[in-house]
């Protein structure tokens, strides 16, 4: 009998470990999805009230929220897009070309991942403060780019590196030019790579505040909204925001898992 | 031999990496619609001369023509060659159709989905179309590498070991298989294998090669019954390989004294007739008779004592050591006429003079009795 339990427990210790996990990780999300559905007591509570939808249909209700939101999908996009295409280009040629600088480019690009962002925000603003640049928007997609770049050129070089180099000489033996290689072979199967390095490039630029606070000038993204917010009381919207958020994420992820599955031909 | 349009011509073709050399001052012609299998110990050169044909790697010195074409600085896609690579390197992202119809939609070839078909068909892979690579066992993806391969028409079909990676049962299933397709398409099959057996059963015309050259070329049959170095005796099938010194010519025969012996040999079977030789006689073309008995007329014979003896089933495999201490292989049939010799037993090997051989040989080497081992995989002697 006692046996039996051991067996029992022993089956199943891996699964409940595992479920205790995923719960860790959830619940802040589940929270902030249930505030996002509440009308809290007064300005500075954070007690389930009363539910409502108030939140959800008047997102745009306190004074610059809609803005700052905006502003920083903006330049999470802008972000994404230049740091994607410098990243993923130079990832191939760290991946496929031996130059002299090689090595030395290898050690660069892990540089603004190890640097404490503190210490990085400081320095760019030295920068552009002895460069007389006016801080605000563009100074902040710069900060940005820069930092989000180092994470593309390591997830898509990774990529390229798990690739047979003998396909795209397949692709050659099959009558494929260079150019018709890098379209139907290369990039298809890079594509995950890069991919994920772009949704991982909005996510860094969109929840920045550290090196943000630094370089922005007057300029407000929704990290420093909530930042500056914080001190009034939170508005129940930011949990709103939160959860759409989250809920796009989750989205795009589910969408590119069924993709996979359906294994839409690539033509 | 008959020059067509579309023979390949591989002429003193080398290939060095850094300061070694793959490939060798290497030359050949390979007639069109031949089923040419080059066969050699890994490592030896054959994927490097493959690679040069496809336009995969430039040569360091020679050419390489097809008919009167030199292609030898054409780029792999200007090429009417196709390759079936060594691990197939199907394309993962693509499903089987696309995967075969990518030669096709590259050329922008109309009526593409016909052509897959039947191509599909020729290699029984209908109803697989929409599996991608990764869903398909060994021996489909196989088929899925030729039919990508074949459906271009190459002049040319280039195949880098293609049943390396198959078991047993399905290597001597494809090995009929792709016999079938090329009578059936008549396309020049280029055939790389380290498999002598796989290279013997397939091709009409086999090259033998080592350390970057050709050692010997030609039908499966001559090349065995009469092999042009000690490396061919001994790679393709077993030799037992005598160290002796040839004598001259007397009549038609070549002399050669060995071990206080004279052996003759017919001189049309004689790489050399002065200096230091090798007799050969295949394991087979010996008999064994106890001793004292007698030898048939115009044989020739050493005597020894059986050392080991396996049975195989279609023939017993023993081990004679000579007088001098080697060990000649002796392969007796079971065909049930004669009692199976014991451990011990004095016995004489003979053998018909016409079927031994004369190879040239290094002075200072001794006997050679054992196969070349490749790959632990490899098939053994043929028997
Ligand atoms: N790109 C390369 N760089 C350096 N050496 C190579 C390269 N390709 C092949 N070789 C060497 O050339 C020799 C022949 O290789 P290969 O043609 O692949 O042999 P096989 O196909 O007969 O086994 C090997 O010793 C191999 O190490
Ligand atoms: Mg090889």
């Amino acid at each position: 009998m006692n046996y039996r339990i051991g067996r029992w427990i022993a089956d199943r210790w891996v699964m409940g470990v595992g479920l205790l996990v995923l719960a860790y990780l959830a619940l802040p999300i589940i929270v902030v999805a249930g505030l996002s559905f509440n009308r809290p007591s007064n300005r500075l509570s954070y007690d389930f009230n009363e539910f409502t939808l108030d939140n959800w249909t008047n997102v745009c209700g306190p004074a610059g929220l809609c803005d700052a939101v905006l502003r920083s999908v903006q330049i999470g996009f802008l972000a994404t897009v230049f740091a994607t295409v410098l990243g993923t280009l130079m990832a191939f040629a760290l991946a496929r070309h031996k130059f002299f600088a090689r090595p030395a480019v290898n050690v660069i690009i892990f540089l603004p991942m190890a640097t404490p962002e503190l210490v990085m925000g400081t320095s760019l603003l030295a920068l552009f403060v002895t460069g007389s640049v006016a801080l605000g928007f563009w100074t902040i997609l710069i900060a940005h780019v820069m930092f989000c770049i180092s994470f593309v050129v390591v997830t898509v070089k990774a990529r390229l590196a798990g690739m047979d180099a003998r396909l795209e000489e397949a692709a050659m033996d099959l009558y494929a030019t260079p150019f018709q290689t890098f379209r139907r072979v290369t990039l298809p199967l890079a594509l995950p790579g890069i991919v994920a390095a772009a949704l991982l490039s909005f996510s860094l630029s969109f929840d920045d505040f550290i090196i943000t606070n630094f370089n922005s000038g007057t300029t407000v993204t929704f990290p420093m909204y909530v930042w500056g917010a914080n001190q009034r009381g939170v508005p129940p919207q930011v949990n709103v925001i939160g959860t759409a958020m989250f809920a796009i994420a989750l989205l795009l992820v589910l969408a590119t898992n069924v993709r996979r599955r359906r294994g839409a031909r690539v033509a | 031999m008959e020059s067509t349009a579309g023979d390949l011509h591989i002429a003193n073709v080398t290939k060095r990496f850094g300061i070694f050399t793959a490939v060798d001052d290497l030359t050949l012609t390979i007639p069109q619609g031949a089923f040419f299998a080059l066969l050699g110990a890994s490592g030896c050169g054959k994927t490097t001369t493959l690679r040069m044909v496809a336009g995969l790697e430039e040569p360091t010195a020679g050419q390489v023509r097809l008919g009167d074409r030199d292609i030898t600085r054409l780029r792999p896609y200007q090429r009417p060659v196709n390759t079936v690579f060594q691990s197939y390197a199907l394309f993962p992202h693509l499903d089987v159709f696309e995967n075969v119809a990518f030669g096709l939609r590259r050329r922008k070839v109309r009526q593409v989905a016909s052509q897959v078909e039947r191509m599909l068909a020729l290699v029984q892979l209908e109803g697989f179309t929409k599996r991608r690579p990764a869903e398909l066992s060994g021996g489909q993806q196989q088929r899925v590498a030729l039919a990508r391969a074949l459906i271009n028409h190459p002049q040319v079909l280039l195949l880098d070991e293609p049943l390396g990676a198959l078991d047993l049962k399905l290597r001597r299933q494809m090995q009929i298989e792709l016999k079938r397709i090329q009578t059936e398409v008549g396309i020049t099959f280029v055939h790389v294998t380290h498999d002598q057996e796989e290279a013997m059963t397939m091709a009409d015309t086999v090259a033998v090669m080592n350390a970057g050259r050709i050692e010997q070329l030609g039908r499966p049959a001559e090349i065995y019954e009469y092999p042009a170095t000690a490396f061919v005796a001994n790679f393709l099938g077993q030799s037992n390989l005598l160290a002796g010194e040839a004598a001259g010519l007397s009549g038609g025969d070549v002399l050669v004294s060995a071990y206080e012996q004279r052996f003759a040999v017919p001189a049309v079977r004689a790489r050399a007739d002065q200096g230091p030789v090798f007799l050969g006689v295949r394991p087979e073309k010996l008999a064994l008779v106890a001793d004292g008995a007698a030898v048939p007329a115009g044989h020739q014979s050493v005597a020894g004592v059986v050392t080991d003896s396996s049975y195989v089933g279609v023939s017993t495999q023993y081990l004679v050591r000579t007088g001098w201490g080697t060990e000649l292989a002796v392969f007796a049939p079971n065909s049930g006429t004669a009692a199976p010799l014991a451990l011990g037993a004095r016995v004489t090997a003979h053998w018909d003079p016409r079927h031994a051989f004369i190879l040239r040989r290094e002075p200072g080497e001794g006997d050679r009795t054992t196969p070349v081992l490749d790959e632990p995989d490899a098939v053994g002697a043929v028997s």
